[in-house]
């Protein structure tokens, strides 16, 4: 079967039973996702974000359905599908440098190559200096610079981003939707990026899906034109723009019903 | 308010707060804000010892229950000189030193993967959770009278029993050190394309090693504490049967040299772990 989607969600639901109940985290969610696509997942907390991620990673597998890479259905994790977490997911014990090798090390490449990589990673993700330096010395941000210049040396075809900037201040959050942005361009990588942050979202997704929750679902989809403009005009221009305010007011509403919604529920 | 800087001695003694402590205005509650007071541990030894001297000197004790200073000091250059019981004093301490350290690398080399295998199978955790759980609460000592009548005194015995306290020891820190591990971090690296043996190897084991060293530190002081008690029991060498035997003499005095060793021999192996662990493991909590 010839599939043109790298990433194919193919009516998935997920449902986990617990002793008592059953939550329904995800209710047939289907989704194409081009290859070299970078698309954002929006949406109110408990909605199934992770839970979305986990299964495209191969960490879950769905209660029905399937999800396919590049035509080949997901049985578990694989080198191609790298994944970017929000915090605590690299190795303390290794430095920047041995972080950022891990996978090439692990998958037995070249070690010419793999320092070469390294090298080649560290000065795009500005890090060059601290190479040596266990990285619970580096700040948050450039912990996730780290994290993303790690899923970067395996050369994965698919990115997975679950809220990567979410521990972040929002200065240090702007420079690295930069960063992702020119990765995405420089790569031309697949790209899967989980937000709580509706701007974010605006921002760097070529197309955004929000998705509601009970049971979890894709609500609304977007095609957006920022993630492409912001590789030519300033970041800050962009956001400003009247066009990104009216699209942010308009998304910002929905979640805020959302949420007014479930609040509702339980009061 | 006068700001003048104490002098790096005050510090260092613990009468004077570093500059950080000096500039907080809440301290009582703030336990980063006790210093080490180390003038007043100067002043308890100093105590302890002036009282010991002054009761040596006016013969306050009868030197059955306390020996006098002089007479402790006496006895232990003979011990030194000459040895106790034919045995040189280095060899009393060498003997004990060397049970702990075979009981607790003992316990070490079977209780670590022991736990790894309880922490990563159910398999593993269900067959031995029932004797791990069963062995925790008792005693090493309380086991001396079975061990002895399953191998006599000999060395064997001893080092059979310093094994055991330390294998549940290291079984449970080595099987809580592997519980430990952060999901995300296991996600991470399969997704790097680690295999299981990898992840295993790379991600659980450094994961792991600090709880497993703070293993080796318990197995250490408790097997520090058992041998001796067990030496006690039943041994002709080491600091536990020098102090019995001692004992049987009534010499009081190579009884306090023996108890004084064995409270300094027990701390210095707790120093020696404590560096050991901030060179080998510089990670730790930093997760
Ligand atoms: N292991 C689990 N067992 C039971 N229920 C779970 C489990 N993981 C998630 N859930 C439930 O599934 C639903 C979706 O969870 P998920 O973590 O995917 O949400 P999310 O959108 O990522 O939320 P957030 O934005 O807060 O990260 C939630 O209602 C959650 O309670
Ligand atoms: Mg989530």
């Amino acid at each position: 079967m010839a599939e043109k989607a790298e990433i194919a969600i193919d009516r998935i639901s997920m449902v986990y039973t617990l002793p008592d109940s059953e939550v329904h985290a995800l209710n047939d969610v289907s989704l194409d996702i081009g290859k070299g696509e970078i698309l954002s997942v929006l949406g109110p907390s408990g909605c199934g974000k992770t839970t979305l991620l986990n299964i495209i990673a191969g960490f879950l597998s769905p209660t029905r359905g399937e999800v396919r890479i590049a035509g080949t259905p997901v049985k578990g994790p694989g080198a191609e599908r790298g994944m970017v977490f929000q915090q605590g997911a690299l190795f303390e014990w290794l430095s920047v440098a041995q972080n950022i090798s891990f996978g090439p090390r692990m998958c037995g490449r070249n070690r010419k190559e793999t320092v070469d990589t390294v090298q080649r990673l560290l000065g795009i993700v500005g890090l060059v200096e601290f190479a040596d330096k266990p990285v619970y010395q580096l700040s948050g941000g450039m912990q996730q610079r780290v994290a993303l210049a790690r899923c970067l040396a395996n050369d994965p075809d698919v990115i997975l981003m679950d809220e990567p900037l979410g521990a972040l201040d929002a200065l240090t959050r702007e420079k690295m939707q930069g960063l992702v942005l020119r990765l995405w361009k420089e790569t031309g990588k697949t790209i899967l990026l989980i937000t709580h942050s509706v701007e974010e979202a605006i921002f760097l997704g070529e197309r955004l899906i929000v998705m509601a929750p009970r049971p979890g679902r894709i609500e609304r989809e977007f095609n957006l034109p920022f993630a492409t403009e912001a590789l030519e005009k300033p970041a800050r221009d962009v956001k400003a723009g009247s066009e990104f305010v009216s699209v942010r007011e308009e998304i910002l509403s929905m979640i805020w019903d959302m949420e007014e919604e479930i609040m509702g529920d339980n009061g | 308010m006068s700001r003048q800087k104490p002098s790096g001695l005050a510090i260092w003694l613990g009468l004077s707060d570093n500059s950080f402590t000096r500039q907080k205005t809440v301290k009582f509650g703030d336990a980063t804000a006790v210093n080490s007071g180390r003038f007043y541990s100067m002043l308890t030894l100093a105590v302890l010892i002036v009282a010991w001297v002054v009761a040596s000197v006016f013969d306050l004790v009868e030197p059955f229950y306390w020996p006098s200073i002089s007479g402790t000091w006496e006895r232990l250059l003979k011990i030194v000189g000459e040895g106790f019981r034919n045995t040189a004093l280095l060899d009393h301490v060498g003997i004990s030193v060397y049970r702990v350290l075979s009981g607790v690398f003992y316990g070490a080399l079977v209780g670590i993967p022991l736990g790894f295998a309880m922490g990563l199978s159910s398999i593993g955790r269900g067959l031995f959770d029932p004797v791990v759980e069963f062995m925790r609460p008792i005693p090493p000592l309380a086991l001396i009278p079975l061990i002895i009548l399953w191998f006599g005194i000999d060395e064997f015995a001893k080092i059979f029993l310093l094994f055991l306290a330390s294998l549940f020891i290291m079984t449970l820190a080595a099987r809580s050190g592997v519980s430990s591990v952060r999901i995300t971090k296991v996600h991470a690296a399969y997704s790097l394309g680690a295999s299981k043996l990898q992840i295993l190897r790379h991600v659980i084991l450094p994961n792991a090693l600090p709880e497993i060293f703070t293993g080796l530190r318990t197995s250490m002081g408790v097997c520090w504490g058992t041998v001796v008690a067990a030496e006690l029991v039943a041994a002709d060498k080491g600091l536990g049967s020098m102090i019995m035997i001692a004992k049987n003499f009534l010499q009081t005095d190579t009884v306090v040299i023996g108890i004084i060793l064995i409270g300094i021999i027990g701390y210095i192996i707790e120093l020696i772990m404590r560096r050991l662990e901030q060179w080998l493991i510089p990670w730790r909590g930093k997760g």
